[in-house]
Formats: C-alpha cells, structure tokens, sequence
C-alpha cells in the first residue's frame, strides 16, 4: 500500500518547493538588483536600500518614451485585433455556412505557424511599400499576427452566447449589428477582456516584430530599447537594468493576475486548447 | 516583381478563404433568411488584414527564396532556382543551426517544459493550498514576465560571475562560464524556465478531468504511484500530451528573443538556432533571399507539425 496521505502531502510539497526555489532565484535577482545601490550579477541581499536606480532611469529618454511606444503599439494593435475578431467571429458563431469550417480550419493552422519564421520577407514587402518604420505598418502586422488567435478564442465564447437572447432582440427588431453590440458583446464581457488582455501582454512582450520593422531609436518600444543598457552605456549599470526590468514587466503582470483573478487560472487555455 | 507582389494577395486565398464573391454566395445558399452581406461583411476588415499582412508575406517569402535579392545597393534580383538551397544544405553553418535547433527543441521542450510542466500539475494534486499558490504564482510569472526580461534575468544567472556558479562555490562544486562552454544548454534551461508554466496549466486542467473515482479503483487495486501514473492517468491524458508537445515544439521553434540576448546566438554560432541564422545570413551577411530560404524552411517544419496538431484537435472535437 502507498504511503500515508499526510507522507504524501509533505513530499509533494517539499517537491514543489525545491521547484519554486530554483524558478525563484532570477525573479529575486531583478526585483533586489533594482533596490540595491551595488548591483551585481548575483542574488545578494542588499546592503541599504535605495531608490537610485529608479530615479536613474525615469528619464524621458529611458523609460518614458519606449513605455509610451510600447503603449501606443500595443493598444493600437490590441484595439484592432480585438475589434477585427469580435466582427469575425459573430458570423462564424451565429451563421450555419459551409465556410465556417474551412475558414476555421485555417484559422486554426495560422495561429501556430512560427510568425518569427515570416519576419524577414515582412522586413523586404514593408521596405518596398514604405511601411518600414512605422507605427502604422508595425500595428497593422501585429493585429494580423495576433488576429487568429484572437479569432479562436472570441468565437468560443461567443458561441457560449445563447442564441434565444439574441432571438428575443431581433423580434424587437434590432439589426445584427445592435444585438451583437448590445447584447451578445456585452454577455461575453468577461470573453473579450480575455482576448483583449492575452493580445496585449503578447504583443508588449513581443521583441522580435518592432526590432525588425522599427528603425529609428525614438520610436523604439521598451522591448527593444531595453537592449540599450548593453552597448551604448558604456559598463553596463545592472541596477538601473533591473529597475527599467521591473517597470517594464508591472503593467503585464498586472493584467494577468486581474484577468486570471476573474477567470480562475489556466484562462485562455481553456479556449486554445480544446477544440 | 511589383505586379506580382500586387497579385500575391489574393492568389494566397488558400490558408484564409474569406467569402466568394456575394452572387455566387447568394446561388449557393440552400437557407436563406438574412441578406449575405451580414455574413460576408464583418468577416472583411479580419480577412483583409489576414492576407494582406499573413498570407502576403508568407507567399512573398515563398518568392523571394528562390531569388539572390540582397539588402543594399542591389537594383536587381534574379530567379535563382533551389540554389538558395541546395547552398543551404552545403553550408556547414546551416547544418549546426539545424542540429543546435534539434537539441534546443528536443532539450527544452520535449524533455524540459513537457516532464516538469507534468511534474508540477501533478504534485499540485497533492500538495498543500498555500504551497500551490506559491509555486504556481512562480512559475507563471516567469511566463508572463516579456521575453526580453527573461532573457537578461537568466543572463546574469548563467554569466561567470552570476547566481549559478555562486551557488556552485557554496556547494563547493566546480564553477563554469556557462554562457561560454555550454551556451546551447543555458539557453535551453531558460527556454524551461519560461516555458514551464503553460505545459503545467494544460496539465493540470487535464488531471482535473480524471474523475476521481478512476484513480480511486487503481489505488484500492494496489497500484503504487509510478504505476498508476503509467497505465492510468498517462494514458488517459495523452491527447492532452498530444497537443502540448505540438505548441511547446511550435514554441520553441520560433524563439528568438531569448537567445539573442543572452548569447547573440554565439560564441562561435555555438547556440545559433535557425531563427538566429536566418537573422543574420539576412541583416548581417545582407543575402535576404539566402535568409528567406532558411525562413521557408523554418516555416515549412512548423506547417507539418501545425497540421499534425489539427488532425490532433479533429480527433477530440
């Protein structure tokens, strides 16, 4: 017979721990490096606090204008990601059409293909049509990356809509149009924060897509400009790299635990893996 | 060329079929109740972004493989058959970038994030409240925390000077550069670190789906742990498997970030997966359509395992 339940227990969590602690250590080295006035490369307590490290990189040219960037792409994306995919997925869910398959299918197909794998033709096709190095064109790249996803996903909910409340409306005659803004969007509310947010967090993280369509430094996001603190600083202050870390991470973490709070832990998985 | 690129749009209708043409629509339709324009219309503005900024590059890319174009002072370029690659398969730093994309594929995601994703879910089980939460917590933030970041936090644990050797020492355990001697292990245990934390959600959600009575019956029959694990609990969780190890692969295939900053994809190429070698045969040897042809092939191995994983879900659904 196995072991008693309490033995169990107590091995599983020791298991546990020994994990967390190994995954703990480069978290603890970021978040004590940007209080620590002698930051290094390794986890140490630091010996005085202080917040020089934060006052050194709230500048303008630092931490401002990448964060702004990064805010003006990644919104502008996750706007038109998540108002491309509502539109998309209302057909999709309410219409019976023989498309729906083959056009879900593909979908489907799109949301696992390597994007990183496409970056260097977008690179040639945004060169040769002008949208290289543009806010615009790198928008429009990411909402069509991210927009299959997105698809899936809003198309799972809303298929968690009933139809018979939708029914109701158009009896009372409302367009598809009005029903599906007052009435399937906002019953789905808790669906489109989660498309919303899993666009965002993707996007602000994304290094790969602004390093290759962006060029000039002042229109770089913080994913990018990071980078900086190596190379062009001279020695590399770690501190004032764990600081900017730590700015630039918040607003994502943030998102999460409000999104997973809502909607208990694995959130978008439910979506994305089950069929 | 610009003529081509201009038809390459909707000639790619292929991977995104939007809505024919309304008539021919209209003909076809066996129950019509609404106008079609309702259901053709809010499916444009996705379908318009989908082919001109997915299925364009990637019909550009599959173009521009076989040509010699190059980044700068080129007015030019010509078709150039499969040289691009049968120059690939000659290149011997090609065929390190596919070996090294091997291991870090096989190390981080097969053998790495899939075990230990495993591992977690199930201990999680067992385990007390708080210590759940806890290394939950953790291990999802690592996940969510952007790439860049978890590059330079898994930098300065592998550097010569880092947390790693210093636990060493407090062991009293030989120290290493790793970044030096074995970069394509470190970059691979960081891959791990990030992306633990979605095997480990997808695995949990699937132990939760065993109805408890199963395991039960298997405990009151004798099986020890490790059996019950192997014949009961794998083997009923193993489209869960199935489909985590496709999007880990997916993945990890198309990490960049990560192992640009920690090594560059150095030294010496020695952690230079393909991502990393079609970056620089494109940007930094200026041969885009070399660069592109190592896209194509890149892109190539991830439609298969996309269309494994389809056939996957078709199965479940």
């Amino acid at each position: 017979m196995a072991r008693s339940r309490p033995a169990r227990r107590l091995a599983a969590d020791a298991g546990l721990l020994v994990v967390a602690l190994a995954f703990v250590l480069p978290l603890a080295w970021v978040l004590l490096s940007s209080v620590d006035p002698r930051a290094g490369l390794r986890v140490r307590v630091p010996d005085g606090l202080t917040t020089a490290n934060f006052r050194a990189v709230l500048t303008p040219d630092i931490t401002y204008t990448p964060l702004l960037n990064s805010l003006i792409l990644c919104g502008g994306a996750t706007a038109l990601t998540v108002v491309c995919a509502a539109l998309a997925a209302y057909p999709l869910s309410r219409f019976r059409s023989r498309f729906n398959r083959p056009f879900l299918l593909a979908i489907l197909f799109a949301t696992s293909l390597p994007i990183t794998a496409i970056m260097v033709p977008v690179y040639a096709l945004f060169v040769r049509v002008n949208l290289i190095d543009t806010f615009e064109g790198t928008i429009l790249f990411f909402a069509a990356s991210q927009l299959p996803f997105a698809i899936w996903l809003m198309k799972n909910f809303m298929d968690g809509v009933p139809r018979e409340l939708e029914e109701a409306a158009w009896t009372d005659g409302a367009s598809a149009a009005q029903s599906l803004m007052r009435i399937v969007l906002p019953l789905m509310g808790p669906g489109v924060a989660v498309v919303t947010v899993f666009s965002f967090v993707m996007m602000w993280g994304n290094f790969f897509v602004p390093f290759m369509l962006l060029l000039s430094p002042d229109r770089m996001p913080a994913s990018v400009s990071i980078n900086d603190f190596f190379g062009n600083r001279g020695a590399v202050a770690y501190g004032q790299l764990a600081a900017f870390s730590v700015l630039y991470s918040t607003p994502v973490i943030l998102l999460y635990v409000l999104v997973s709070r809502r909607l208990g832990g694995g959130f978008a998985l439910g979506g994305a893996v089950k069929g | 060329m610009t003529l081509w690129q201009r038809e390459s749009g909707p000639e790619t209708a292929v991977p995104a079929p939007g809505g024919p043409p309304g008539a021919e629509r209209a003909a076809r339709r066996t129950r019509a109740r609404s106008l079609p324009l309702i259901r053709v219309l809010p499916l444009s503005p996705a379908v318009v972004l989908l082919l001109l900024f997915l299925a364009g590059p990637i019909a550009y890319c599959v173009f521009i493989a076989f040509t010699d174009l190059q980044l700068t002072g080129q007015a030019h370029s010509s078709f150039v058959g499969f040289a691009n690659f049968t120059r690939a398969f000659r290149d011997d730093a090609f065929l390190n970038a596919v070996w090294l994309t091997l291991v870090f594929t096989v190390l981080s995601s097969l053998v790495g994030q899939n075990t230990l994703g495993l591992a977690l879910a199930a201990l999680m089980k067992r385990a007390s409240k708080p210590v759940r939460t806890v290394t939950g917590g953790i291990v999802v933030t690592a996940w969510v925390l952007p790439e860049v970041v978890a590059g330079f936090l898994l930098y300065a644990f592998f550097r010569r000077e880092g947390t790693l050797n210093a636990i060493l020492d407090w062991l009293h355990l030989p120290r290493e550069n790793w970044l030096f001697t074995l970069p394509i292990l470190a970059v691979s245990f960081a891959n791990v670190w990030r992306g633990t934390a979605f095997s480990m959600l997808v695995y949990s959600a699937a132990l939760d789906g065993i109805p408890g009575e199963i395991t039960e019956a298997a405990e009151v029959d004798g099986a020890g742990g490790w059996r019950r694990m192997w014949h009961v609990t794998l083997p009923m969780i193993r489209r869960s498997i199935g489909t985590n190890l496709m999007l880990n692969t997916l993945q990890t295939l198309s990490v960049f970030g990560l192992i640009w900053v920690m090594t560059r994809g150095g030294p010496g190429g020695r952690s230079q997966t393909l991502p990393l070698f079609m970056y620089e045969q494109a940007f930094q040897n200026s041969m885009i359509g070399y660069g592109t042809a190592v896209a194509l092939l890149l892109l190539v191995v991830g439609s298969l395992f996309s269309v494994v994983y389809l056939r996957l879900l078709r199965t479940e659904v």
